[in-house]
């Protein structure tokens, strides 16, 4: 049997598509996800209240949002300590490859899904001209890698108790928050790249061997990056919402031993 | 199950064309592309459709298929329910000649602006170690959805300023070559415009031989322009250590 059903052929209209699939869920939740940490995120910055513990009790506690804590005589009550550091894992994460395709595809819908028309727009330049900065991203690798020894002191200072060494459900969540920014920090392209993939040769240069060998280690985590970016995502959000709330009295941070 | 498969095939070239709609008989272990054929034998001997080894190593049965760019030889009808209708059409970044082929030439053109291998002097040892990167390079089939579905060629038509994910993959398998010389930093930046590619990675969403095009050819290749153009610690470093 044969018969003939009119079709338009190209679709030029914003999510036109053939696809069958629920594409939009992808996009969707990715948008609600990043909006939903980045009001949280602002609000607490802004709230610059209850982000330690630190009582002649208790292990010290910090909250990831404002370590390290930076406070002098005289600061302007209305600047938030938080605002002073989090430009730079902040900044870390804004042009993070993944986070890159994440919002170009769930915010700018540049494209909204594979094989989904885009609005018809002119001038496209991807991540040349007005983009060009997220070439900065190694950079706040940098910053990023000096702010995983800065959280990994503060597990430390959670751990030291007025009777001596101690853990709590506080210092088990700052701990997993460490090593998830750390394998989210460690599973980075740009590390990637300068701990061993600019190497063509490994056998050519001096230690290419053992570079080839961080490389392969680095590739490992680098497959699963999305992962890590949302677990630490998650995390660094949660650490700081449990310390909130132990900071208010609406949990007790129970100690382990 | 039943064992009629309703299909809705594009019939007509680039500048007029309509979906047709076939039924076909469907038989255990079908492919698209055997549906395809039986329409050609059932309905009209004059559908176009190219194809070589049906076996999803030639590149050339490349369409899309609800939409979702495929090769049609390796996609299974028991994959659709029975009762649904499947539509086929001919990639969309490219001009159609008729119905399911297209005009993929560009591509072609694209191609002779990377400059070949060029080996370096004096010893030529490597090691297998160093190879398992850019053999991933080599499974390439040039079936070209990755440079149909690439929005910045498909929707954007920027086929002058942006090689495409397919010819991106070339290039690292030059450039990553223990044994290759030629520096193409220059080239990727301004002929070949992997700075259009926002690392959306539709290519690699598509490829048929699961190439990791974002992660493992564009990005690395981002990050070398990084290092030659945008950079000033590294610039600084390699004035210092006399290195070009
Ligand atoms: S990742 Fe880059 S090359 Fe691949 S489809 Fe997206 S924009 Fe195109
Ligand atoms: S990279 Fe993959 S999708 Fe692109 S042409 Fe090669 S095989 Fe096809
Ligand atoms: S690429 Fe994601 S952190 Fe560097
Ligand atoms: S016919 Fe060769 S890949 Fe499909």
């Amino acid at each position: 049997m044969m018969t003939k059903v009119a079709a338009p052929r190209t679709a030029t209209r914003l999510g036109e598509t053939d696809r069958l699939d629920l594409w939009w869920i992808g996009p969707l939740s990715v948008f609600l996800g990043l909006s939903l940490f980045i009001v949280y995120a602002t609000f607490r910055v802004f709230y610059n209240a209850h982000y330690v513990i630190d009582t002649a009790s208790s292990a010290y506690l910090l909250s990831p949002f404002y370590s390290p804590l930076i406070l002098w005589d005289g600061m302007p009550p209305w600047l938030s300590p938080g605002i002073l550091i989090l430009w730079a894992p902040g900044g870390f994460r804004l042009t993070c490859y993944y986070y890159r395709k994440a919002y170009y595809r769930a915010f700018f819908l540049d494209p909204p899904a594979c094989g989904v028309s885009e609005s018809p727009k002119k001038n496209y330049t991807g991540e040349t001209r007005l983009l060009l900065f997220q070439n900065i991203h190694r950079y706040f690798l940098y910053l990023a890698l000096l702010f995983l020894i800065i959280l990994s002191i503060d597990v430390g200072y959670s751990c030291i108790w007025p009777d001596g060494f101690g853990m709590s459900i506080g210092s088990l969540v700052l701990l997993t928050n460490v090593v998830l920014l750390g394998l989210y920090t460690f599973s980075c392209h740009s590390l990637r790249h300068l701990i061993g993939g600019k190497i063509d040769c490994y056998s050519c240069v001096a230690f290419g061997h053992t570079r080839h060998k961080m490389w392969k280690g680095v590739s490992i985590l680098n497959q699963k990056h999305m992962y890590w970016a949302w677990a630490s995502l998650f995390m660094v959000a949660f650490a700081d919402f449990y310390i909130w709330m132990v900071s208010t009295g609406t949990f007790t941070d129970i100690r382990i031993f | 199950m039943s064992n009629v498969t309703t299909l809705q095939i594009y019939r007509g070239d680039n500048e007029s064309g309509e979906m047709v709609e076939y039924q076909v008989p469907r038989n255990p272990g079908m492919v698209v592309l055997d549906a395809v054929h039986k329409v050609q034998s059932i309905h009209s001997p004059d559908l176009a459709v190219r194809w070589n080894c049906k076996a999803g190593k030639c590149g050339s049965c490349s369409a899309e298929v609800n939409g979702k760019p495929k090769l049609m030889c390796m996609d299974r009808l028991n994959k659709y329910p029975d009762d649904a209708t499947i539509s086929i059409r001919p990639m969309k970044t490219f001009p159609i000649v008729k119905d399911l082929v297209c005009d993929v030439s560009w591509n072609y053109e694209v191609n002779k602006k990377i400059p070949a291998f060029k080996i370096r002097k004096g010893e030529r040892k490597y090691y297998q170690y160093e190879a398992d990167r850019v053999q991933e390079f080599r499974k390439c089939i040039e079936c070209f959805l990755c440079q149909n579905v690439c929005h910045v060629l498909r929707e954007h038509q920027l086929k002058d300023e942006f090689c495409g994910p397919r010819f991106l993959v070339r290039v690292a398998g030059l450039e990553m070559h223990p044994l290759d010389t030629e520096d193409r930093s220059e080239l990727l930046k301004n002929e070949l415009g992997v700075g259009l590619c926002n690392i959306t990675k539709c290519c690699t969403e598509v490829c048929p031989e699961s190439i990791a095009i974002t992660d493992n050819a564009i990005i690395p290749l981002k990050e070398r322009v990084v290092d030659r153009f945008f950079d000033p610690l590294g610039w600084i470093a390699r004035k210092l250590f006399k290195k070009t």
